[in-house]
Formats: C-alpha cells, structure tokens, sequence
C-alpha cells in the first residue's frame, strides 16, 4: 500500500477513534436511562398506542417541568414488542445495559414478557414493574425483590368487582345461586383472575363458568352463543386490544345487556368502545383508581410538551383512561427514582438502587397534589414485604361518549388475598429452589449502611 | 363390501364411525334444547358463509394461475382498512368504487413485480412469495392507514332478530348482520357465475384455468388475465373485507381470518367455487358444533383447564374429509404420469 | 487454481466415501469449527451471543429438520413449531418429574417424542399429496398448541400456562453463561450436523430424494413411500423436538404455548426455502439470513440517524423483509446454497476464467 493512503487511513482512524471516545465521554453524562417497551403495531395496538404516549409525555414533562430527576435528565429509547414474549425478551436484553448506570426499570405491559422476564431481572438486578397487572403473587416483596405490581393487580381487580357485585345485589350473601361467567382472553393475563373468582365462589355460593378466547380475540361468537344459552347473570370480560370492542359486539348481536357486563380495567377504555358506537351504552369496567378527564397533570403536559410541539401523540388522547395509566406508571417510576436517590445521592442510580426506591415509596395524597394527581391516585405506600402498594378501584360506566364513575372507592380484601399469594409465591420459591427474604434483616441492614 | 376393500380402507372407516359418533353428541344435547341446536346451526351456517367468502378468493386465483394466494387475508384487510380510512371522508358507495380501484392497481403491481418474473417455479416457491406479499402488505397498510380498530357504517341494524319463541323456549336467535351477509355473498357469487359463463372475458378465464398452454396457443394474454383475475380476487376480498369489517372491526388481526378460510378451502377443493361455498358451510356449522357442544364434554371429562376447540377443529375436520377424499370435495383429481 | 482435486487419490472405499473427500474442504471445514468454538467466544459479546448466534444455532437445527422432510423428501409441512414444542414439553415434563435425569437424556427423549408425534400426523402424508398435506401439517401444528394450554399436566397444573426452567445442569457444569450456552448448543449443532448428512447420503436419504422426484416411479422400483415418508416425518421431527427444548431450556428459559405459534412455522420455511431446500448447507444459510434480518432492519434507522417512531420501524420491517423474500426468490429460487454451490464451481476454476 502507498505511503500516502497509508498515512491518511491512519489519520482517518485517529480521528473516528477520537470521536469514539468523545462519545462516550458524552455517555458519562449525568442522565437516568428508562427504557419503554411499547407495541405500536399488532393486534394490541389501539390501546397500547395510548399508553405508550402518556408514558414518554410524563417523561417529557418531568425534563422541561422540574428538569429532570434531581437534575438527572431523563433519557429513553422505544423498543416495539407486538406484545410478543420472545421479542419482549429480545428487548430487554437490548436495553437494560443502556445508558450511563444500565436500565432503571422494565414496565413490559404484558403478563407475559414478565413471566419471562421475572428470573433475569432477578439476575441483572433491575425491577420490573407492572402497575395493574403481571403475576398476582408478586405482590410479595420477600419471594420477587424484583418485582412490583404497583397499585395491584388481577386478584385485586377480580376482587373488587365481586365486591361490587355484591353491592349492586345488596350484599355478598345475595350472590348465592347467581351465574357469573368469565370472558377471558386465552394467555396467562386472562387465566390469572380464575382462582381468586373460584375461592370467591366457593366462598358467597355464586357458579363460575370461564370461557377462553383465542388470541386475538375477534371470533367470539360461539362463546357467547353459550352464553345465551346458559344466560348468567353477570358477564366479566377480561381481555385486552381488540378483543374488547369484539366481545362488546357480540354482546349486541346475541341481545346480551351491556349493563351486565363488567371489564376489567384493561377492557375499560375509549378504544374498547368507540368502535361499538352507541351501542356500548351501559359497559361498566374497573378504573384503576383514575378514569378518563383532564386533572392539573394533564394540563401541566398540554402546556409544558403539546403547546411547545413535544407531544408524543394526538392532544386529544391527553386525559383518555389508558393515557392517564401509562402516565401514572412513568410517575411511580419516576418517583421511585426521585426516593432511591434520597439515600444514593442526585446522580444516575444503577436497576438494583432503584429498586430500594421502589420498595420504600411513600406517596401521600399531599405528595400526589402536589404533582397534579389530585382527585385521580389515592396515596401509595410500598415497604419491603409488600409490593402492591395500594388496591383501591372504582367502577366506571360508559354513557356513550365518555367514562363517568359509578361506584364508591372500593378495597381488595387482603386477608382473602394474602393467604393465596403466600401459597402461591412459596410454590414459586420452592420450583426455583429460592429463598425467601427476610425483610427485618434486610432493612435493619440497609439502615445499618445508611448510617455509615 | 368385501374384505379386501375394507382392509385396504380401514382407517377411512374407522375416522368416519368416529365424526359420526362426534355428531351424535350435539344431537344428544340438542334433542333436550332443540331451539338452541338450531341455533347454534345457523350461526355456524352465517360465520361459513363469511369463510367461504374468503375462500373464494383463494379458489378464484389458483384456479387461473396455480398459485396459492397465501396474501388473500392481508388483501382482505388491505381493502377493508382502504373502505374504512376512505369512507371516513366521503360517502360509503365513492368509497366501495375507489377501493375496487385500488385493488386493481394492487393486482397490476404484483403481476408486474412478482408473478411475472416467478412463472415457471414449483408451488412452494409462489406460496412463499406470497407469503412475502403479505408481510410487505401489512407493513404497507399500516403505514398508511394506521393500525387503529376502524369503523365500516353499513347502516344495518344490529339487535338480533328472535324467532318461533312461541316454538322454542327462548327462541331462535338470527343474526341481522348475518343474514344481510348471507345474501351478500349469494349476490356475489351469482356475479361471478354471470361473469364466468356470459362474458367473452369470464369465458377467457376458465380457459386459462382449464390449460395455461392451450388457453395461450388460441391467443389470450396469459398476463393480462392474471390481472384480471387478481382484481376479481381483490374485488371479492374487498366484499369479504366490508362484511367481517362491519361486523367485527376494521383491524391488523382482521387477516388472522385468513388462516380460518384455508380448511375450507382445502375440504372444498382448490379449484372449486362451489367447494368454497359448501366448504365454508361445512366448516362454520362444525366448527360451532364443536366448540359448544364438544368442548364442554371434553372439557369436563379430561379436566381441560376450558374449550376453544374450534380453532383445530376446522383443519382436523378438512384432514378427515381428505383421507376420504384427498382431493377435497369437488377438487379435480390429479393424474400422476411416471 | 488453489480449489483443485489434482493428485488426490484413493486408494480405499472408505477414503472415497467420507464426508469430505477434497483435502481444501476438510481444512476449511475444520478451520471454521475449530474458529466457531475458540475465535468466536474470545470476540463476540454477551448481547450478539444471546440475540444472534445462540437462536441462529438452535433454530438451524430445526432448519435442518424441516429441510429433510420438505427439501429431501417433497412433504410441504407447515407445522414444525408444534413438533418443536413437543419437544420443548416432553423436556420440560421429564425434568421435573425426574430431577435428577441426565440433560442430555431429556433431549434425546425430547426428540423422540416429537418423532412419534411427527409419524402419526405424517400419516395422512400416505393419501393426500402436495398442497393439500399442508393443512394436516397446520392442523398438528394448531393442536398441539391447543393441547399445551389446555391439558394442565403438560404445564406441571401451572395456573397461568407459562413454564419456566431453570438452568441447564450437565455433569456439575452450570450452563448459565451465555458463553457456555453457545458451547453448548454448538457441540449438539456439530453431532447433528454430521447426523443428518450422513442420512441423506445414505440409502435412506435415497430413498427420500426418490420419493420427491417421482413417487410413482419410486414405488414401482421398490422403495416402499410408507417407510420412507414416515422415517422422514419421523428424523425431521426428531431435530425439531430437540431444537425445541433448545429453544425453551436454553434461550427463552420461560417460554408459554405462544412462544410455538404458527409464525415460528413459517419462519423455519422461510429458513429452508432462502436458503436452499434440499440442501443441509442451505439450512444454516437461511436461519441466518430470518435471525439476522429484524435485527439489522432495527438497527438500520439508528445508524443513519434517521428519527423514525417505533411503528414506523416496525412496519417498515416488515415491508422489508416481504420485499427481500419476494426478491430472494426472483432472483435465485434455489436459495443462498445455490449461490455458494456456483461460488465453489467459479472457485475451481480460478483464476482462469474458464
């Protein structure tokens, strides 16, 4: 090769080497990496989309409102999934070392990719979590240290509307002789309510029927066939993207009334009905916690990223149920960030510091006005034993044209819940051959640390 | 019968006992409910009737030219979401017109891009094209039309009719939307027969059908037929896509009834517009059989954790038909020459 | 010039009929597994070795599997990834029940589990040809996935239908590290390699290659097809249960009945028909290409620093990789193997140009 190119490849190479390095330099800048596994595309899409949106607004607004966490901007990358577990995973192993400390959390949205991601999470050391759903069980903190069902999850939520239930009928012991049948989507999102709905009705004599549906969910029409034949009393839907909006349909074309029926709180929002136009009238879902409607957050969002052109999607999602929810999420995240650096120091934490953040939240409702929650989140409080945080819902009804609430607060019954998800966490320790945690230990010695 | 026969087709005989035996279970169920069968029947005999509309355009296309169109479902929802995304902004009939438009030039750009260049390879290898045309198909009408769940307003009530409930305890429930379906698709396939038997144009396609050399030695333009053809598909799939649109949503998962129309296909006979129809019915009245009166037998007997047999059902029952028959039920046999 | 067989003699019937009879191959060959077990772990990462080349070792075995029924012997199958999730449950049910068995014992177990599947869903095979067998391969492939979440024993009475194992424990060698999973996987793609070439060069591939050409033909000279379509059903499902309790034990960990849906069934066609049907060589050429492909379709927007949303991206990637498909087979229908196969016969003749 020639002296001349041999000299300027060199000189190309100091220089690429050179820019190399000045980037990642610029990689040791103080930001927090959150990653944000979405599905855009797919059957799922409609109400994943939304979701999506209000959870990268939230993260913007926290940039431009407060400047980041600390002072730590925020910084994060989509990841499609399609809702797919082996993509979920594909995913995750390609983010969770992003950034300057690595991923600071995992939200998955899908029971699935978090059944698959529960044991490397436990390895990499970063939490997952899993506001509204995900395994029931992980709500203890001494058997999943990873894992953080925030707000609840699908025990909570088959809980509370047996309690409604109840309600409607003027008590629980009237549930007695009642038929109550299950539309669930056909993956473990959908199985997991059953065996808190079967020891319920063991419990105020109510029969169960369940009634799978394929993935996707649009053939529905020979379980509610059956279900004009055998006319229960009430129909809860479990499902999720456009199953929703199908089982709606069916309802009306097999003359099923739509005030009967009860979805969960991912079977209760705008794209699950719109489609089914007027005809929806009278669909009670769960809320969990919030609804549809603009609070100050919202219009913190509108002013701080739509008005400057920074909005994620269309402004008129801002304040729709599902928007709200990813919102929510991105703010637990955040706030569990905010608590972890309380003790690590106003700099990029690392998966298992925030971890220690997400186990000692203490969102009181002075907390939550204070950043714009009011009237939509009761307060949250995590500790290491318990991961739920909070399971408070309500009933909303759709009138139409929009959500409005139709119940009082209701709370999950955890003396029915707690023994289960014990049992079943303890199933889970013993299959992976595990320890439980001993929490008093764990805290008397993180206090110990924090001391020196 | 004698014995050679029947040991030379035992296993055909011992399948049939068993679907006899399968069907006894429903009408054991169904002599205590018979309002209830009969309805049962009926919805199965309304979802066959939106198979078989799908299936057509399978049949139509392998009949011309011998490719297994594996695309038909995404061309389904392609023109469904074009009927959909359009009609948000003009009237529904512009709409309809507009989208047969755009499913021509749809046919015009494959023949041009793909069959053209793939006219002598071995079935597998078109059907993998095909496959490829789905996937660019989803991507592209998502791209462009989004991937929301959209709306078809055809202006049909949508409260079910409930009849002879003097007769039946409870009545007989019947679909409005189905039935409206049902007479759609009869429309359509008498278009197509007019089509086929009068129309120099129809003539032309059965003789490419019948034989692509002959059909070329007497002049007609292999490839200008195939885009016709493609278009008459696209035209059918554009129907199909109105009808399972307005009844369930325009959406990406719309396709996945694609995979359902291929038993029916198959039990019909590839090359057969007939064997589509009766097909489709076959499989939506069992497909409905099993799911409400099998599973739970199944489901409680082998303590299954619930039903959804249909999904199988449909490819198992078009596998038994062909170990009778394995050319489906009006496919032409083919000859093997050595 | 240097690609010749000039001066190689034999002078053994075993010398002429062994695996590789050119001395240049055997060298390249050696040289390239001899690169793939030390060269290879020294370079890659933890990232590349878990999202491309463990899932493109695995999935080339089912590759192979696929193309022995449906390159050697003419059977379209549009149902593997069932067989692949026998395997994976037939695996996964023997480690639980048994603790203690040998991994090594649950593949083979695995494998033959999936064969016996894979004989009895190739028994229509006898009576239905061509297209039409398709649908006895679709209906294996949708029952096997209603019988994994239905029937709770499979799923050890797991009350969500998700599984997950634990891992993989050979002689006390903890096989955890992505490093020690590609070892892993590498050793049994080596064994089955060499397995299923030996197949096909024996009487029994003969017989499968005969059956494809001309059926008729091949019965009247007495090879006898049900013999022959049933061990090719039964070898190919074979590679397909092992792939699968690859595929769950070792890559997913946690996998559910989803993880075997019809997708991975016609990507594994994919693998064989781009890279080449009838042909071993094709088979790890196209489970390349299908593993690579979303990966780099992702990666293409970042590095041009194109801003494009996640939709956009995914949408585009399909289009893509419908557009590349259609091509692929517009231009060389016959696959990569072809394309190698012309670079081999150029190779012998250089540098003359003929």
């Amino acid at each position: 090769m020639k002296r001349k190119t041999l000299r300027t490849l060199a000189a190309a190479a100091g220089v690429v080497a050179a820019l190399a390095g000045a980037g990642s330099a610029l990689a040791q800048a103080k930001e927090q990496f959150v990653p944000v596994l979405v599905y855009r595309t797919g059957p799922y899409a409609p109400n994943g989309t939304p979701w999506a949106n209000g959870f990268v607004d939230y993260l913007k607004l926290v940039n431009a409102r407060d400047g980041g966490i600390g002072g730590v901007k925020i910084i994060w990358e989509e990841c499609e999934t399609g809702y797919a577990t082996d993509r979920g995973v594909e995913c995750y192993e390609r983010l969770k070392g992003k950034g300057p400390t690595g991923a600071a959390a995992f939200n998955p949205l899908s029971t699935g990719i978090t059944f698959a991601l529960t044991d490397k999470a436990l390895v990499d050391k970063i939490p997952i979590v899993t506001m509204g759903y995900g395994r029931s069980e992980s709500a203890d903190g001494e058997a999943f240290p990873y894992n953080f069902p925030l707000l609840g999850s699908y025990w909570v939520a088959a809980d509370i509307l047996v309690q409604h239930l109840g309600k409607v009928n003027g008590g629980l012991d009237k549930l007695r002789g009642k038929k109550v049948a299950l539309v669930y989507h056909d993956s473990p999102f959908g199985r997991e309510p059953i065996p808190l709905l079967q020891e319920r009705g063991k419990m105020h004599g109510f029969e169960l029927t369940t009634l799978p549906v394929t993935h996707p969910g649009v053939e529905q029409k020979a379980a509610w066939l059956q279900i004009r034949q055998s006319r229960p009393d009430y129909v809860l839907l479990w499902g999720w993207g456009v199953m929703n909006a199908a089982a709606i349909r069916e309802a009306v074309a097999t003359g099923f009334p739509r005030d009967r029926m009860y979805g969960v709180w991912w079977a209760g929002a705008e794209p699950d009905v719109t489609p089914v136009g007027a005809d929806a009238k009278g669909y009670h879902a769960l809320a969990l916690q919030h609804g549809a409607g603009i609070s100050k957050v919202h219009q913190d969002i509108l002013k701080q990223v739509h008005d400057k052109g920074q909005g994620t999607g269309p402004k008129d999602e801002v304040g729709q149920v599902l928007y709200t929810r990813g919102m929510m999420n991105a703010m637990l995240v955040v706030e569990g960030i905010k608590r972890a650096q309380d003790r690590y120091g106003k700099k990029p934490l690392k998966g298992e510091e925030v971890r220690w953040g997400l186990e000692n939240l203490t969102l009181t409702q002075d907390k939550l006005d204070a950043l714009g929650f009011a009237g939509v989140m009761r307060p949250v409080t995590t500790v290491c034993r318990d991961h739920q945080g909070s399971q408070w819902g309500r009933v909303h009804t759709w009138d139409g044209a929009k959500w409005n609430f139709s119940s009082d607060w209701y709370e999950a019954d955890m003396s029915i819940l707690r023994p289960m998800i014990r049992k079943t966490a303890d199933a889970y320790l013993a299959e992976k051959k595990l320890t439980r945690r001993d929490c008093a230990a764990d805290v008397a010695a993180q206090g110990a640390a924090a001391k020196k | 019968m004698n014995a050679k026969k029947l040991k030379k087709n035992w296993p055909v005989y011992v399948l049939g006992a068993l679907l006899a035996a399968g069907l006894i279970a429903p009408l054991a169920t169904g002599a205590s409910a018979p309002g209830f069968f009969i309805e049962v029947a009926i919805g199965g005999l309304m979802s066959g009737v939106l198979y078989s509309l799908v299936a057509l355009g399978f049949v139509l296309i392998f009949k011309a030219s011998g490719v297994f169109n594996f695309a038909q479902g995404a061309m389904v929802l392609f023109a469904a979401l074009a009927l959909a995304r359009m009609s948000e902004v003009m009237p529904l009939w512009l709409a309809f017109g507009l989208a047969i438009l755009i499913m021509i030039v749809f046919a015009w750009v494959v023949e041009r891009l793909v069959l053209r260049h793939l006219v002598n390879q071995e079935g597998v290898v078109l059907l993998m094209a095909t496959l490829g045309v789905t996937y660019f198909l989803d991507g592209f009408g998502q791209t462009v039309w989004g991937s929301d769940v959209y709306k078809i307003e055809l202006g049909l009530p949508k409260e079910p009719m409930i009849l002879l409930q003097d007769v039946f305890d409870g009545g007989v429930l019947v679909g409005k939307e189905d039935l409206f379906a049902a007479v759609i698709a009869a429309l359509l396939v008498l278009c197509l027969a007019v089509f086929f038997q009068k129309t120099p144009t129809g003539r032309a396609l059965r003789a490419v059908a019948d034989d692509h050399q002959a059909a070329q030695s007497i002049g007609i333009p292999l490839n200008r037929i195939w885009v016709i053809v493609w278009s008459v598909a696209g035209v059918v799939a554009l129907v199909a896509g109105m009808i399972w649109g307005a009844k369930l949503g325009v959406q990406f998962s719309l396709q996945l009834v694609a995979l359902k129309a291929l038993p029916v296909v198959i039990l019909g006979g590839l090359t057969s517009v007939p064997g589509a129809i009766l097909g489709g019915l076959i499989i939506g009245v069992g497909e409905k059989f099993a799911e409400v009166f099998l599973a739970p037998v199944l489901t409680s007997k082998f303590d299954l954790a619930g039903g959804g047999i249909e999904y199988w059902f449909a490819y198992v029952l078009a596998l038994l038909f062909l170990l009778v028959r394995p050319e489906g039920l009006f496919g032409e046999k083919h000859i093997d020459r050595v | 010039m240097l690609y010749r067989e000039n001066g190689q003699f034999k002078t053994s019937y075993a010398a002429d009929q062994q695996l590789l009879p050119i001395v240049q191959d055997r060298f390249f060959v050696w040289g390239l597994v001899l690169l793939a077990f030390v060269a290879v772990p020294l370079f890659a990462s933890d990232y590349w070795f878990r999202a491309l080349i463990v899932p493109f070792l695995i999935l080339s075995i089912a590759a192979i599997g696929l193309n022995i029924l449906v390159g050697y012997c003419g059977q379209i199958s549009l149902g593997h990834a069932g067989f692949m999730a026998v395997g994976a449950y037939a695996a996964y049910n023997l480690v639980v029940r048994v603790p203690e068995v040998n991994f090594l014992l649950a593949l083979v177990v695995a494998g033959a589990a999936a064969a016996l599947v894979g004989v009895f869903f190739g028994i229509p095979s006898l009576r239905i040809k061509g297209l039409y067998l398709s649908v006895a391969t679709l209906a294996a492939q949708f029952f096997l996935d209603w019988v994994f979440i239905r029937v709770k024993w499979f799923t050890n009475y797991s009350p969500s239908g998700s599984v997950s194992t634990s891992p993989v424990e050979l002689f006390g060698w903890v096989i955890d590290a992505p490093r020690d999973k590609y070892w892993f996987v590498l050793a049994i793609v080596v064994v089955m390699t060499v397995a299923a070439k030996n197949l096909t060069r024996g009487a029994i591939g003969r017989s499968w290659m005969a059956i494809r050409d001309m059926d008729v033909a091949a019965e009247v000279i007495g090879i006898r097809p049900m013999h022959a379509k049933l061990t090719a059903f039964a070898v190919s499902a074979f590679f397909a249960g092992v792939a699968g309790a690859l595929w769950g034990f070792v890559h997913l960990g946690a996998w559910e009945p989803l993880a075997f849906n019809v997708n991975l069934s016609f990507n594994l066609l994919f693998m064989i028909i781009i890279g080449g049907m009838g042909s071993i060589l094709g088979s790890f050429f196209g489970a390349a290409f299908i593993v690579v492909l979303p990966l780099l379709l992702n990666q293409i927007p970042e590095w041009f620093g194109i801003p494009l949303s996640t939709a956009a991206i995914s949408h585009l990637e399909f289009m893509i990789f419908g557009a590349l498909i259609v091509l692929f087979l517009i231009a060389e229908p016959h696959g990569l193997a072809r394309l190698w196969a012309i670079g081999k016969e150029k190779l012998r003749l250089w540098p003359f140009p003929h």
